[in-house]
């Protein structure tokens, strides 16, 4: 359990200031994020929602240190990352960030334990049989307790879906950042999926950004940011 | 196991077709260089063997002649003097104990034989068959060659102990129709005498035994009326490898010509060498393509897990984790490649062993010949690492550096 995110409820676990981005070669260049300023508290869910193509992944993908900003600055936890040094931002995706991509990206060859298992191999807190059955009750949160043995590839999208969001809460991170992790869900499952989010959210003090274009979802979170054409609205 | 190992071994046994090519590449690679390397070095050294058996390391004869002194040695009957490129020489060796006591200070030096050569004529009831003597020590000429195993009839004790006697060569006494115990006689210098084949002996050199003729030194010294001397020096040397530079100094401090076995041999040398170089050309060619299919199916092994480098990467797997999961599955490749090419290699060195093939002339053989080193393994196996290694490195490094973000977005390149 990441005892700094459970003591300060809160607390900014991430903020960025003047987010520039942009996408592209020579002609085809685009200005896709056009100066975004954010905060993200432990504790809170907060919704990023937008139409399709105005930046939301973009946006998480800075957020989440998979890439980097053109201009403007990130903080986790209080230390600047946008300028770092590839091992230091890998490093903390590692230990302080979970990331469900939009598309549900598992390693296919793995079976559902084993990607759970995946980031806390590599992060190496815990025993081999802890970090076993740290994934089993992470997928049996998430409804997957009878599958944790199938591969990769013999999941169903919303399943895939569901291991992802598991596997982005394998090494308890402060702050969760999910691209639409309901996006491909019935009403049961994202219920069940949002309310996980939300619930560690609460319980553990966990920073929740998502991106949904789900109104009732967004609606349920503690606050909705509406984002139009590379900026806040 | 470590993670990246266990990553590594998933993405490879995922992946079993790409897996048993780059398998097959390493294993033809490694099998084929051991065996081709095994069979070309085989008959160079069979015949490096035999000639140096025949004839020893290094021979010295004919004294370099002080020019001052040319018009004494002249008078004498037994020499005359021969001038080669400018250098002028006495024919023989006229104190061959004192000469073999100072070939033999030198360290590389073995052994030393002192033979008396001439020219004869041998007749049988049969037929007449011109051929050469060698009058010889026997102790000290079966230490300067291989004479003892090359009898292939009768025994060299008879030869030892009996006057009289011959060792004839094996081709010799077929065209005399000679058999062991029976007589011939030979004539030398216009006078002959009846001689007795002690034993016949075989070198598989077609040269040596169709006229070589040896017999103990004091019958040789009264056959050719040569009552001091010798004509050479045979030396066989620790390692033949430095003869000619030990011939070198030999000529330079005992004032002798002496020609080591590389020299001597050259021409069929040279064909040997020309041999190898072609081999040499064609294994290369072939590792060049082997290395080649390893690299497509290493680089395609890459290409085709990007997206799961990027999930990698995004949950803290740092960029050496990734080059190392693709080293793991490079090292993998390569343990069993490597294990399995050696044993393949072995294998087909030893099926073409059994190849039945029937050469004299040269050397004797009635099989391929090739030789098992482990050097040529060793070899194999540090090239195939080489190969493999830089095929797999590169890419991986690539595919390290790429940005997950950009790799998510489909623009990474
Ligand atoms: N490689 C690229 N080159 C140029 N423009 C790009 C590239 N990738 C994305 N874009 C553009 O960047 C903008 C933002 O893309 P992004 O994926 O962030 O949108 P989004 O808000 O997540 O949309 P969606 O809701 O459909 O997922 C889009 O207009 C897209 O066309
Ligand atoms: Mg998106």
């Amino acid at each position: 359990m990441s005892s700094a995110a459970k003591q300060n409820p809160g607390a900014v676990a991430l903020r960025c200031t003047g987010l520039h981005r942009s996408l592209g070669q020579g002609e085809g260049r685009v200005h896709v994020l056009k100066g975004v300023t954010f905060e993200a508290r432990r504790g809170e869910v907060c919704a990023i929602v937008g139409p399709s193509g105005c930046g939301k992944s973009t946006l998480l993908y800075l957020l989440g240190l998979l890439d980097q900003p053109d201009d403007g600055q990130i903080e986790i936890n209080g230390a600047l990352m946008s300028n770092s040094d590839d091992l230091a931002r890998t490093r903390a995706r590692g230990e302080h960030i979970g990331f469900v991509f939009q598309f549900h990206f598992l390693m296919l060859e793995f079976t559902a334990l084993e990607n759970v298992m995946m980031p806390m191999r590599k992060l190496g807190r815990l025993a081999p049989e802890a970090m076993q059955a740290r994934a089993h009750a992470l997928l049996d949160s998430v409804g997957l307790g009878s599958k944790t043995h199938r591969l990769g590839t013999q999941l169903s999208g919303g399943e895939q879906q569901r291991v992802a969001v598991a596997r982005a809460l394998a090494n308890q991170p402060a702050i969760l950042l999910a691209d639409e992790p309901t996006g491909n869900l019935d009403g049961k499952n994202s219920g069940l999926v949002f309310d996980l989010l939300t619930h560690l959210a609460k319980e553990q003090g966990q920073a929740v950004v998502l991106v949904t274009h789900n109104p009732e979802i967004a609606q349920r979170c503690d606050f909705t940011r509406p984002m139009r054409d590379g900026v806040f609205v | 196991m470590s993670p990246n190992l266990r990553i590594a071994y998933r993405f490879l046994t995922a992946k079993k077709r790409a897996m048993f090519m780059s398998l097959a590449c390493t294993i033809l690679g490694v099998g084929l260089f051991i065996v081709t390397q095994a069979t070309t070095s085989g008959f160079e050294k069979f015949f490096t063997k035999t000639i140096l058996g025949i004839n020893g390391a290094i021979r010295i004869e004919d004294r370099i002649q002080d020019t001052m002194t040319s018009m004494a040695a002249a008078g004498s009957a037994d020499f005359y003097i021969v001038n080669r490129e400018g250098v002028k020489y006495i024919e023989g060796v006229e104190e061959p104990q004192r000469l073999a006591e100072a070939v033999r200070e030198f360290p590389n030096v073995r052994a030393v034989s002192a033979v008396v050569r001439g020219n004869v004529q041998i007749t049988t009831s049969f037929k007449t068959e011109d051929a050469q003597v060698f009058g010889i020590k026997l102790e000290d000429h079966v230490r300067v060659s291989d004479l003892e195993e090359q009898i292939t009839a009768g025994d060299l004790e008879t030869f030892r102990s009996a006057t009289g006697g011959a060792l004839v060569g094996r081709v010799l006494a077929d065209r005399l129709q000679l058999a062991v115990g029976d007589s011939f006689s030979v004539a030398a210098r216009g006078q002959s005498r009846a001689l007795k084949v002690s034993a016949i002996f075989e070198t598989g050199y077609r040269e040596v035994d169709k006229a070589n003729v040896y017999v103990l030194l004091p019958e040789a010294r009264s056959l050719l009326r040569r009552p001091t001397g010798a004509t050479f020096l045979q030396v066989s040397l620790h390692d033949p490898t430095r003869a000619p530079r030990d011939a070198a100094r030999m000529k330079q401090i005992l004032r002798h010509d002496a020609k080591p076995w590389q020299e001597r041999e050259k021409t069929w040398l040279d064909v040997f060498r020309a041999l190898r170089i072609s081999t040499m050309i064609t294994v290369s060619v072939f590792t060049l393509i082997a290395s080649l299919a390893m690299f497509n199916t290493l680089a395609m092994i890459v290409l085709e897990k990007t997206k799961d480098i990027a999930i990698l990467r995004s949950m803290g797997y740092e960029r050496k984790d990734i080059t190392q999961v693709f080293l793991w599955q490079a090292g993998i490749v390569l343990g069993i490649g490597a294990a399995l090419g050696a044993l393949f290699g072995y294998v087909v060195t030893w099926m073409v062993e059994q190849v039945p093939l029937s050469i004299t002339g040269i050397f004797k053989t009635d099989h391929f010949i090739v030789v098992r080193d482990v050097n040529h393994y060793l070899a194999a196996i540090a090239t195939a690492v080489v190969m493999v290694m830089v095929a797999s490195l590169i890419p991986a490094r690539r595919a390290a550096r790429l940005e997950p973000g950009d790799i998510v977005r489909g623009t990474a390149q």
